[in-house]
């Protein structure tokens, strides 16, 4: 990180500035920045250092280590891994292990056209990210009719891709983690628009309480809430008993992919209301108006003013679904069945109940980079596009 | 920069009973919770005029234009708009389209996109579209931004956007609420005299809401004055300014030097008024509606009152006691075009008397702590009554 | 303008799915039957079960203590954090720093806790510290992912803060250190606190991290939890659950009125 070593830099500056400095009233933080000082640290330095060092002990090191377990194998034994580094008979020697990532791909079949559609896939999606940004500047009805037909076209190629392929189990878990929190995610968007719409729309005693009862689930713990729901869902729970009720025979919903499309939607929901509602609330209502004066109806009105200005707010709020979503355990431990394989849940398995840690360490690092690099990525377009404006 | 008259003074459509209006506000009210932030106004409003509705915060100047743009619903009360009764017509199938003061511009839509965005809504073709854009864009002086948004603009170019935005649809009628009001001095001189020429070319009826009193005056052909939810007067702005009809108006228009003051005279064709306040009796060339005895107010604008260094010779058909006050200069303002005086009378009481500075660097000009006399003719004040 | 119906009732039915099971689980805590979700009468025989519990109570305890202990270990760093992102505009390593905030922001619980865990073996055979795992690993855990949480709260109010107020101390003669204490911290105080309650309840709730980094003899509450539920219903934790839904309906109530009750500044 380098602070350390700006640190004693910048605190040798200080010293020799040290002696110069007018007289002050003592006070005992005058000392102490004193003693500070004279030791060759200024106050700026330690501001930065505590949580700069402790960020760096207990956050990035730990990535680094567990990269570099992912590069060794299992062993039996405490701990349960080989050294990367050995020293036999006086030469250090370092072993590194790809098997661990080869193992998360083997076992699969591609279709016969794999590559082939592959490459179709990737040269159409560069052809419709061509005409898009080609177009962005003055967007024509027509052109984005045509940019929708081959996104439309690359998606089905993506999913015959996928579906000719037969992938092993680790692949399949990360790819039905991806369904899980995308669909999830298109439901709560769809289940949460008109929700946070309608707070940001309320009259103002009433926001204060919608909104009161949007964040109470916040505080409220998450593992509760999913249990909850799976006693609401359960075979003899309230939801089939109301269905008994009207002659409905009782529906099975827990421990399968529904209940699980439920449980992240139920529990992620709060946190795709909240930022679309600031975002929303910020929404000048001088606009709606000229709309309406420019002879537009409600609808029209919600889908050329609101929407596209809300969209900020959309994907923020989708993110914090999706994100989180993609790595979850609970969820599926809890309201999925056995066959609900998500990415958390079988790296959660591979070292609890399989003590493999190479293992387990080479799917984080996988899922490392599939989801939180590219979020982190887009989110510095995103702020790039907003200081650009 | 006032507006032309284009009609001769007895083809002003208001001056005559027998003309249709265009715009009909009949006892138009309208309450939030317990305040009636519009209490029962009636006005007509004629085809081709520019209106302006004058007022301070809070007057409900622009609670009236959101009625008549259909964005609140009157309490009580019913709005015609060339005939047709607007109660239960939505904003959106109204022949009326406004200028927002915040301009409202769609910022996700370029330049072309915002004053073709009301076209669109009506079906209109695309090639019609964009010629009906470029034109706008012309009035406007403005080709060449079409793919700018709205971020990329400054003030002064937001605001002929807006304009233009809301001309597009040919409105019979266009509602600007504080048209001017985000501009610098020096752009909003420039804009009040283009939108005069756009508003006389297009012929399209305006009511403007302004809060600034000057703006009303250089624009209007007529203007409203709104206090406290109430229309207090109508009138061309000469009339608004020389003949105020209360003391709301005359303090509120310009500034006015105001007296209390009890009749002493009263014939049909001239009323003397003893103030105390004032230190001399006022002559008023003209018969008012009032009583001997009656109390009432009398205002005169700053600029109607003479100083001089020696007592002036009576103005023909003045009684010589009466119009004339000595005081003593105790403050000047020299503001450029004029100089404000500060005078304090023999009671006490100051008066704010301006000069119009004709001459450059006059030497002779009535200086600080001179003694002076101050007159005015007999046609120069208001008897106010209420 | 008149209003159509739809933002209301989808808004209703949202709220419906929110607070219905949640509601139904606090209806079953007072249910007689032990063994089935039917409902067979008033009872308060969970609440005595849940008192009788070997191992609730005592984790909830622990939990307790293990999230008070981290949210202030996470307010002091978050907030020198948060400060030296936005005060500090320039310095060697800021841009790690933020990314490194959002990062463990977006971190998924299972990498952030296996990665602590490796890095608690692998510092226990290399320094011999910290000797096995336990409460000490989790506060250090939990520290650790409230930190970014507390820093983007704080860093939020601090933006907003008119930098010419600290400007104005600084020019009537305070030196850094008591501006901060003076001026920022009085003005900030609201976003430390609902900063650190975030992190206590963020550190309650947390299942996946503690998981991985706790040792023998320190479970907390959500691990308790688990292992209960796993199985299926278990009413004692309806009755937990609903002792701790009422703790905090009440004081996000409090707060809400207590902010209602401001008076807000006036509009224009």
């Amino acid at each position: 990180m380098g602070q350390l070593g700006w640190l004693v830099g910048f605190g040798a500056n200080q010293l020799s500035s040290f002696d110069a400095a007018p007289p002050r009233r003592p006070q005992p933080w005058t000392w102490v920045s004193g003693a500070l000082a004279a030791a060759g640290i200024s106050g700026r330095a330690l501001v930065i250092a505590a949580p700069a060092a402790w960020m760096t002990l207990f956050f990035l090191v730990p990535l680094a280590v567990v990269f570099g377990i992912s590069l060794s194998v299992k062993q039996f034994g405490q701990p349960p891994f080989t050294d990367l580094l050995t020293t036999d008979s006086g030469t250090v020697q370092l072993t590194l292990h790809l098997s661990n990532y080869l193992k998360l791909i083997e076992g699969s079949t591609l279709g016969p056209n794999f590559w082939t559609q592959i490459i179709v896939f990737l040269l159409v999606g560069f052809v419709a990210f061509r005409i898009g940004r080609a177009v962005a500047k003055h967007v024509e009805p027509v052109a984005l009719w045509a940019i929708h037909a081959v996104a439309i076209v690359a998606i089905v190629l993506l999913i015959a891709t996928l579906y000719t392929t037969e992938f092993n189990v680790y692949l399949t878990a990360f790819l039905s983690s991806i369904r899980f929190a995308a669909i999830s995610t298109l439901f709560a968007v769809l289940i949460g628009y008109p929700m946070a719409y309608a707070i940001a729309r309320a009259p103002d005693r009433w926001r204060n309480i919608l909104l009161m009862l949007v964040i109470l689930p916040f505080w409220t713990s998450f593992l509760l809430r999913v249990y909850a729901l799976s006693g609401f869902m359960r075979g003899e729970g309230v939801i089939n008993q109301l269905l008994g009720t009207v002659g409905i025979p009782p529906l099975v919903m827990l421990q399968t992919d529904f209940a699980v499309y439920v449980g992240i939607v139920y529990s992620y929901l709060p946190f795709f209301v909240l930022p679309l509602y600031t975002n929303l609330v910020k929404l000048d209502p001088s606009l709606l108006e000229a709309s309406a004066d420019l002879g537009a109806r409600p609808f029209r009105t919600f889908l050329s003013v609101t929407l596209p200005l809300s969209m900020s707010g959309v994907i923020a709020g989708a993110m914090l679904v999706f994100i989180p979503a993609i790595g979850e355990f609970v969820i599926p431990s809890l309201l999925g069945g056995p066959g609900t394989q998500m990415i958390g849940r079988i790296l959660w398995d591979e070292f609890f109940a399989k003590t493999n840690w190479p293992r387990a360490a080479a799917l984080a690092v996988t899922l490392l980079v599939i989801v939180v690099i590219p979020f982190m990525l887009m989110q510095r377009a995103q702020d790039a596009v907003v200081a650009g404006r | 920069m006032a507006k032309k008259p284009l009609l001769a003074a007895d083809t002003r459509p208001w001056r005559d009973s027998a003309a249709k209006p265009f715009v009909r506000i009949r006892n138009v009210t309208k309450k939030f919770g317990d305040i009636a932030a519009v209490a029962d106004v009636s006005l007509d409003i004629y085809k081709g005029e520019l209106f302006c509705l004058l007022g301070g915060s809070g007057s409900g100047k622009s609670t009236l234009l959101r009625m008549l743009a259909g964005f609140e619903q009157p309490t009580s009360g019913r709005i015609e708009i060339d005939g047709q009764d607007m109660s239960d017509v939505p904003p959106y199938n109204r022949p009326v389209n406004m200028m927002f003061q915040s301009y409202a511009l769609f910022p996700h839509m370029s330049v072309a996109q915002n004053i073709a965005y009301g076209l669109k809504r009506d079906g209109m073709p695309k090639a019609q579209i964009d010629q009906r854009v470029a034109e706008l864009l012309q009035l406007v002086k403005l080709t060449g931004y079409e793919s700018r948004k709205p971020h990329q603009l400054s003030g002064g170019q937001r605001q002929r956007v807006a304009l233009a935005r809301a001309l597009a649809k040919r409105p019979k009628l266009l509602l600007l609420d504080e048209p001017l009001g985000a501009l610098d001095k020096k752009l909003r001189e420039e804009t009040q005299f283009e939108l005069v020429k756009i508003q006389e070319t297009l012929g399209v009826t305006f009511i403007v809401v302004t809060h600034d009193q000057e703006e009303a005056m250089s624009l209007a052909t007529r203007i409203g004055v709104m206090n406290q939810g109430e229309i207090v007067m109508v009138g061309e702005p000469t009339e608004i300014y020389e003949f105020p009809n209360s003391r709301f108006v005359a303090n509120f228009i310009g500034s006015a030097n105001m007296v209390e003051g009890v009749v002493t005279e009263d014939e049909p064709d001239h009323v003397r008024i003893r103030s105390d306040e004032m230190g001399t009796d006022i002559y008023v060339d003209h018969g008012v509606d009032c009583s001997p005895e009656q109390i009432l107010w009398w205002a005169i604008r700053p600029e109607k009152i003479v100083l001089t260094r020696d007592k002036p010779a009576p103005q023909p058909g003045t009684p010589a006691d009466a119009n004339i006050v000595k005081g003593y200069v105790e403050d000047i303002a020299y503001l450029g075009d004029m100089t404000v005086y500060q005078v304090r009378l023999d009671n006490g009481r100051y008066i704010r008397v301006t000069k119009t500075n004709a001459l450059r660097g006059d030497p002779d000009a009535i200086s600080w702590d001179e003694t002076v006399w101050a007159s005015w003719a007999g046609s120069s004040g208001s008897v106010l009554t209420n | 303008m008149r209003r159509s119906i739809f933002l209301p009732v989808a808004a209703t039915l949202g709220f419906l799915f929110l607070y219905a099971p949640i509601i139904s689980l606090v209806v079953f805590s007072f249910n007689a039957n032990r063994l089935v979700t039917v409902w067979s009468g008033f009872s308060t025989q969970s609440y005595v079960n849940l008192w009788n519990d070997p191992q609730l109570l005592p984790a909830t305890w622990l939990s307790l203590q293990i999230a008070a202990v981290s949210a202030t270990i996470a307010l002091v760093l978050g907030t020198l954090c948060a400060y030296a992102l936005v005060r500090f505009r320039r310095f060697r390593g800021r841009t790690v720093l933020r990314a490194t905030v959002s990062a463990s922001l977006v971190m998924p619980d299972v990498i952030t806790g296996l990665a602590l865990l490796l890095l608690f073996v692998g510092m226990q055979s290399l320094i011999g510290w910290p000797a096995g795992r336990g409460v000490m690993t989790i506060i250090i855990a939990h520290s650790t992912f409230c930190t970014a949480y507390i820093a983007v709260v704080v860093q939020s109010r601090l933006i907003d803060l008119d930098l010419s107020l600290e400007e104005a101390a600084m020019d009537l003669g305070a030196t850094p250190v008591r501006v901060f204490f003076d001026v920022t911290l009085p003005i900030i105080a609201p976003a430390l606190i609902s900063g650190w309650l975030l992190a206590f309840t963020l550190s309650l709730d947390d299942l996946v991290i503690a998981s991985f980094v706790s040792g023998p003899g320190s479970s907390t509450l959500p691990m308790v939890i688990f292992s209960k539920i796993r199985l299926g219903v278990a009413p004692e934790v309806n009755a937990l659950a609903t002792i701790i839904i009422g703790f905090v309906a009440t004081g996000v109530l409090i707060t809400t009125l207590l902010q209602l009750r401001r008076p807000r500044p006036a509009k224009n």
